[in-house]
């Protein structure tokens, strides 16, 4: 068990977490997938960033494709109905995960000079889930849509062992 | 080394709103990979993006790990009068790009 045959504490723990797997089935893999956020973590990091307000659906309109071959890059598209005007405009634009090991997938801040409530990203997704997009405006509102993403190769996976 | 690109019409009406496109070359490490040695890649990604038009800023944002290498970003501002567009991207280990590109309003 010492010299150049140590297979260290990393490997130690793989070959147990493997043992478990084994021992317990399918349940098992989410012993050595990567920490996954879950729903809730999810909407407490929605309310960290929005406070107690309600949110509304409607107005936003989040644009992703249905199913994803690989979750490394996901076209993501939101728009806003706004007429972004100085009095009405969207604020803020936050986009929520479930399933990633974090929950925040960005933050967007714009304002009446923008024009147009309107953007586009990509993003990396870990797992089949739903996303949210919430739109913050200028009166102090919230409106969110959400939309479901089957994804078959996940963000991550093919660099862990 | 940090190669970026911005997609801007070079000349617009005034009042016109114009779609702007950017991307720029970034591994968006999230620091939820691991080596196959087992051991973690530490997070370094760029967390903040912030454009500004004549030096007032109308477009920024806060990235998080989720989101692609390479981050690309499309958004919209009305062209209100000729001058500079500045981008601004930072990130871990200080990392810190800016770009700018000019715009003719008639």
């Amino acid at each position: 068990m010492n010299g150049h045959n140590n297979p260290g504490a990393t490997r130690r723990e793989v070959l147990k977490a493997a043992a478990t797997m084994a021992a317990a089935g399918s349940v098992a893999i989410l012993t050595i997938s990567p920490s996954q956020a879950t729903p809730a973590e999810m909407k407490a990091a929605l309310r960290q960033v929005i406070g107690e307000a309600k949110i509304k659906r409607g107005k936003v309109k989040l644009d992703v494709p249905p199913l994803v071959e690989n979750g490394n890059t996901v076209a993501l598209s939101v728009a806003v109905e706004s007429p972004m005007t100085p009095s009405d405009h969207v604020k803020a634009i936050h986009i929520f995960n479930e399933k990633n090991p974090q929950p925040n997938i960005i933050s967007i801040r714009l304002g009446p000079r923008a024009g147009r409530a309107s953007v586009a990203t990509r993003i990396r997704l870990a797992d089949t889930q739903q996303i949210v997009a919430i739109a913050e405006m200028s009166d102090g509102s919230f409106w969110s849509d959400t939309a479901d993403v089957i994804v078959t190769i996940a963000a991550c996976l093919e660099d862990l062992q | 080394m940090a190669r970026a690109l911005i997609n801007i019409p070079a000349k617009a009406r005034r009042g016109e709103i114009i779609t702007i496109k950017t991307l720029i070359s970034h591994a968006m490490e999230t620091g939820y990979r691991y080596t196959t040695t087992g051991t973690r890649i530490p997070r370094d990604i760029i967390h903040s993006f912030v454009v500004t038009y004549n030096g007032e800023e109308i477009f920024s944002a806060e990235l998080f790990p989720a989101i692609s290498a390479n981050p690309f970003l499309t958004f919209h501002t009305i062209a209100t009068e000729s001058g500079k567009i500045e981008f601004t991207w930072t990130g871990d280990n200080g990392y810190s790009v800016t770009e700018q590109a000019m715009i003719k309003v008639e």
